[in-house]
This record gives C-alpha cells, sequence and structure tokens, in this order.
C-alpha cells in the first residue's frame, strides 16, 4: 500500500471544508427531507406489521400462531431453508475457492452466470422448474410414472428456493477469499498441512465474517422468498405452504381476524429481517473496525 | 473447456471445487433455465408473437414497465437525497438510518406488500387521510409504483454511498475558492462525479422492480387491463395450464432483464473509469 502519499486521515478536515458547505437551512430542510421519506417508507410499514398483528390483542396473535396450518407453515419454512442454505454455502465455498485461488480462462463468464439467478424473476425462476418438472414438463411423465412429486410438493420449493438464492454466499466469499490471497495457505501447506487441514485452519478462519455475512442474507431470502415457491408449491394448506404464502392466503380471508392471523405470521418474518439486519449492522461495524485498525497500524508504521 | 490451473499454484483441490462448481451450476441454474428456452424454441414465430403481444399482456407490460420507470426515478432521486445526508452531515439518528436502509432488502417481498396495502388502504394509517383526498394507493396502480419504490431504495442508496465518501472535497473547496457558489458548485462539480453512480443505481432499481411480484401481489389489486403486472399473467396463465402463454411471457421478460443486465454493466465500467 502506499501510504507515504495518504493524507492524514479526517482530522483537520472541519476546518479545510470551508466553502465546500450548504448553509445550515439547505443542510436542514435535505435531512428533514430524508427523515420524511424514510419515516413514511420504512418506519411506518415495519410499526404497522406489528400494530396489525397485535390488533384483536395478544391471545388472538398466539392463537393464529398456534394454528396447526400456520405451525405447518413454519415446520415448513425452516424445513425448506435447513436444505437450501447449507447447499449454497457449500456451493459458495466451492467457487470461491476455485475463482479466488486459481487463474483460468473464462473467469469472468463464470462469474456472470453465478449471478443469472439475481436477474431472473422469481416467477420465471418457478416456472422454470415447472418447465422441467410439471406434468406437462419435461420429466413430468416419467415422474409421474414413478410416482415422484417435485412440484406441487416440497423438493420444488426446495429447489426454487436455492435457484433465488444461489449466488448469495459465493458472491460475499469470492471477493473476501481473492482479497486474503494464497501466501497463508502455501505458507501452512509447505509446513506439511494436507488440504483440509489448510482450508479449515487457515482459509476458513480468515473468511469466517464474509461466509457469515452470505449465510444470514442467503437465509432471509430463503425463508421469505415469495414469488419462486408460489408457483412451484401448489399451496396446499398444511403441506406446501411456507410461511409467506399462508400470509397471502389469510390475507385473502379478508375477515379482520384472518388478517390480523395474516399480519402476526408476517410479523414473525419481520422479526427475521430485524434480526438480519442487527447482525449485518454488527458485521459491517466489525469490519469497519478492522479495516481502520490496519490503517491505523499501516499508518504510524509509515511515519 | 480451456481452463488452465495457473502454473506454479501450489493449492489443491482445484479439480474438486471446480467440478462441484460446474455441477452444483448447471443442475440448479442452467439446466432449469435451458429447458425454459428449448420450450420457448418449440413455439412458432407466429404463435409465440400472438402469445406475447395480446391486448391483457400488453396492459401488463405498460404497468409494470411505467411503474418501474417512476419506481426507479423516485429511487434516484430519494436515494440520492438519502445518500448524501448519511454521507454528509451528522444528526440524531443517522447510524439508525442508515441500517434502516437495507430493511426492505431483508424483508420478505410478501411482508412489504402486506403492511404497504394495510397503510394505504382507506382504514389504514396513511390511507385514512389520503383516500378522502383522492389519492388511493393501495388496489390501484399507484400501489404499484409504491411497493416498487419500497423494495429498490437500497439498491440506489448503497450504489451511490461509497462513491460520495470516497468523492475528493478539496475539489469543492477549489470551486468555492475560485468564487462558485454551493449550487454551482454541486451543479457542476459534484453532480457530474456522482452521475454514473446514480444511473447505475437506477438500472438496479429497475431492473429489480421488473421482476418483482410479492410485494405487488398483495398491494395492486390484479385487475386484468388495469392494475395487472406481467409476473402476476404469468402466474394466471400457468394456473389455466397454458405452459406456452406463460413462456412466451417470461421470454419476453427475460429479454428485458439481460437487456438491463448488459447496460449496467457498461455502466459500472463507466462508473470506474469515471472514478481513476
Amino acid at each position: 500500500m502506499t501510504t507515504t502519499f495518504t493524507r492524514k486521515p479526517k482530522a483537520g478536515l472541519k476546518q479545510s471544508q470551508r466553502g465546500a458547505e450548504e448553509s445550515p437551512l439547505v443542510k436542514w430542510t435535505l435531512i428533514a427531507l430524508a427523515l420524511a421519506f424514510c419515516f413514511v417508507f420504512l418506519l411506518l410499514p415495519l410499526a404497522n406489521v406489528f400494530a396489525q398483528a397485535l390488533a384483536k390483542g395478544c391471545a388472538h396473535y398466539w392463537q393464529s400462531l398456534a394454528q396447526p396450518e400456520s405451525r405447518a407453515a413454519i415446520r415448513l419454512t425452516l424445513l425448506v431453508a435447513a436444505i437450501s442454505v447449507p447447499l449454497n454455502v457449500l456451493f459458495g465455498l466451492a467457487a470461491a475457492w476455485a475463482i479466488a485461488k486459481f487463474e483460468f480462462r473464462g473467469k469472468p463468464l463464470l462469474i456472470t452466470l453465478i449471478d443469472l439467478p439475481f436477474s431472473v424473476s422469481p416467477v420465471v425462476a418457478g416456472l422454470m422448474f415447472v418447465v422441467l418438472f410439471g406434468l406437462q414438463g419435461f420429466f413430468g411423465p416419467w415422474l409421474a410414472a414413478h410416482h415422484l412429486k417435485i412440484i406441487f410438493a416440497v423438493p420444488g420449493i426446495v429447489l426454487a428456493t436455492v435457484f433465488v438464492t444461489f449466488p448469495f454466499v459465493a458472491r460475499e466469499l469470492i471477493p473476501v477469499m481473492r482479497a486474503t490471497g494464497t501466501e497463508q495457505e502455501e505458507a501452512a501447506l509447505t509446513l506439511g498441512a494436507n488440504g483440509w487441514q489448510t482450508f479449515w485452519h487457515v482459509t476458513l478462519p480468515s473468511v469466517k465474517w464474509g461466509l457469515i455475512y452470505g449465510i444470514i442474507l442467503c437465509n432471509a431470502r430463503a425463508m421469505g422468498e415469495f414469488g419462486a415457491v408460489s408457483v412451484v408449491s401448489g399451496h396446499i394448506i398444511g403441506q406446501t405452504e411456507t410461511m409467506p404464502l399462508r400470509v397471502e392466503a389469510l390475507y385473502q380471508g379478508a375477515t379482520e381476524a384472518s388478517t390480523a392471523a395474516a399480519f402476526a405470521v408476517a410479523s414473525l418474518l419481520a422479526l427475521l429481517a430485524l434480526v438480519t439486519l442487527g447482525i449485518k449492522t454488527f458485521l459491517e461495524w466489525k469490519q469497519a473496525r478492522a479495516e481502520k485498525l490496519i490503517v491505523g497500524r499501516v499508518d504510524s508504521s509509515g511515519s | 473447456m480451456g481452463m488452465r490451473e495457473k502454473k506454479f499454484n501450489v493449492l489443491p483441490g482445484f479439480g474438486l471445487t471446480m467440478g462441484f462448481t460446474l455441477f452444483y451450476l448447471s443442475a440448479m441454474v442452467l439446466i432449469p433455465f435451458a429447458g425454459l428456452v428449448l420450450r420457448a424454441l418449440e413455439i412458432s414465430w407466429g404463435d409465440f408473437w400472438r402469445l406475447a403481444t395480446t391486448s391483457r399482456a400488453l396492459a401488463a407490460y405498460r404497468l409494470t414497465f411505467g411503474a418501474s420507470l417512476i419506481a426507479a426515478v423516485a429511487n434516484a432521486i430519494f436515494g440520492t437525497l438519502l445518500a448524501w445526508v448519511l454521507v454528509r452531515y451528522e444528526f440524531p439518528g443517522r447510524r439508525f438510518i442508515d441500517g434502516m436502509v437495507d430493511f426492505p432488502f431483508a424483508l420478505p417481498t410478501a411482508v412489504a406488500g402486506l403492511t404497504l396495502a394495510n397503510l394505504f388502504a382507506a382504514n389504514g394509517w396513511l390511507g385514512q387521510y389520503l383516500v378522502p383526498v383522492g389519492i388511493k394507493g393501495a388496489f390501484s396502480s399507484l400501489g404499484v409504483v409504491i411497493a416498487l419504490t419500497f423494495v429498490g431504495l437500497p439498491f440506489a442508496v448503497r450504489t451511490l454511498q461509497p462513491v460520495l465518501q470516497h468523492l475528493d472535497r478539496e475539489v469543492e473547496e477549489a470551486a468555492a475558492t475560485l468564487g462558485a457558489g454551493r449550487l454551482r458548485t454541486f451543479a457542476s462539480v459534484i453532480a457530474p462525479s456522482l452521475l454514473p453512480a446514480v444511473l447505475t443505481g437506477f438500472a438496479l432499481a429497475f431492473a429489480r422492480a421488473i421482476g418483482e411480484y410479492g410485494s405487488i401481489v398483495f398491494i395492486s389489486g390484479n385487475l386484468p387491463f388495469k392494475t395487472e403486472i406481467a409476473p402476476y399473467l404469468i402466474v394466471m396463465r400457468l394456473e389455466e395450464y397454458d405452459y406456452s402463454g406463460a413462456i412466451a411471457l417470461a421470454v419476453v421478460l427475460l429479454a428485458f432483464s439481460f437487456l438491463l443486465l448488459g447496460a449496467i454493466n457498461l455502466l459500472e465500467q463507466w462508473a470506474n473509469r469515471f472514478q481513476h
């Protein structure tokens, strides 16, 4: 790093900013506008979820969650995430290792293909699996002959979820693994560690925060996916209804009680979002602190 | 495939990890994708054109693309405002707001649609004031715009924030020293260097909005010809077991997404060149 040319960070900034700042009136108007926007578009929707969930009282809230249909939906959502997230973690680790630690032709193409699911509408993603495994699909007749069900069953939901959450872990891991380089692994190998030991004791600890970041984003999307899952699920109550689909079914009930129940299930998903955000913010704070430490160390050694 | 290991790379596991990567990528993404393309190719041109351009489909595209465009513009404007305020100013609650910007990204779309529909409905917290003055934010095309603005917001803010952070303030000071007012400095010094990032954020929000389904189902009312978006029409076609109809619409959406993806890549290249 070119430490000698970096300016002293931030210390004297306040004074040298003269003339490069807005008048207080402009500044506070902009802040007020931004806060108003955040209030209407972020805070009100969040508060509304919990307010509506509890609109019919705590007893109704617990009852809505304790309904067998809702409990089945919660179980299914957990099951689907428990299968699809580890699969994508395994893939993310393998892909990041191959892409970050080795040079080969076609790498940019591979990265583009890994990102592909992000640019496909969830509904179209679901449609792809219907085309493959649905009754009129490529493997439909064969599956029917062998009494196997993928579409309108749990395997289809898992496949659709894997597809829409496919890039999350790989995408977070590739830059982190690339940044750590290969020197530490090479040192470990030279000292006699085998490949797996090197991976477990050297690579994995150095990318663990990036990995956790990828996992929580992947998990949030896996538990919350609606479009793709909706296309392949068949909406069989108690069997192929995930939490987001349960929310929709309750909402379509269109009575006050069932709307409150829809919000009760939705409140669990909103909690999941808040926990995800909390962990995400914590990880970013940790990373920023680590970077500051490195910059500080480099600065003091450079001067 | 012509993939060769770098010479002298002593790390093990390339064959294993690359093999698994290609296998998993093929099984989970490429084969499903190829399946859709193959089925689409079985449809004759005439049929494809007829299925993809029914008047109901045209109305759905109009709403999807129109509402996505408006939402992306709104995101570009408010996203820029938010990013600016978060990077440049200190105020109480700044960190909290900064964390909350990702909320739409973390919240399942079904929950977003549910709560927004409820907020803007005639008896909702906002709807009770807005509906009497003629602003129908739920079960209308305005509702579609509101939901799409919600889901697209993080893209606009998060694309712009790092660029703003790394903007060299000395240039602004120089402009001020040379007698430029703050507005002029913004228009002729700051705005041009932010433009590529603002456009990238706009395109990302737009691309996300085109495919959005979950939140819209709840808030739009899904009336054919009026508040029905293209992804919803795909679902309707599937429920009628009209696979060809669904596939034709999906191909149109996919083609548009890929065009946008190409545009975003070009924009990012441009933005990178701008920064160095």
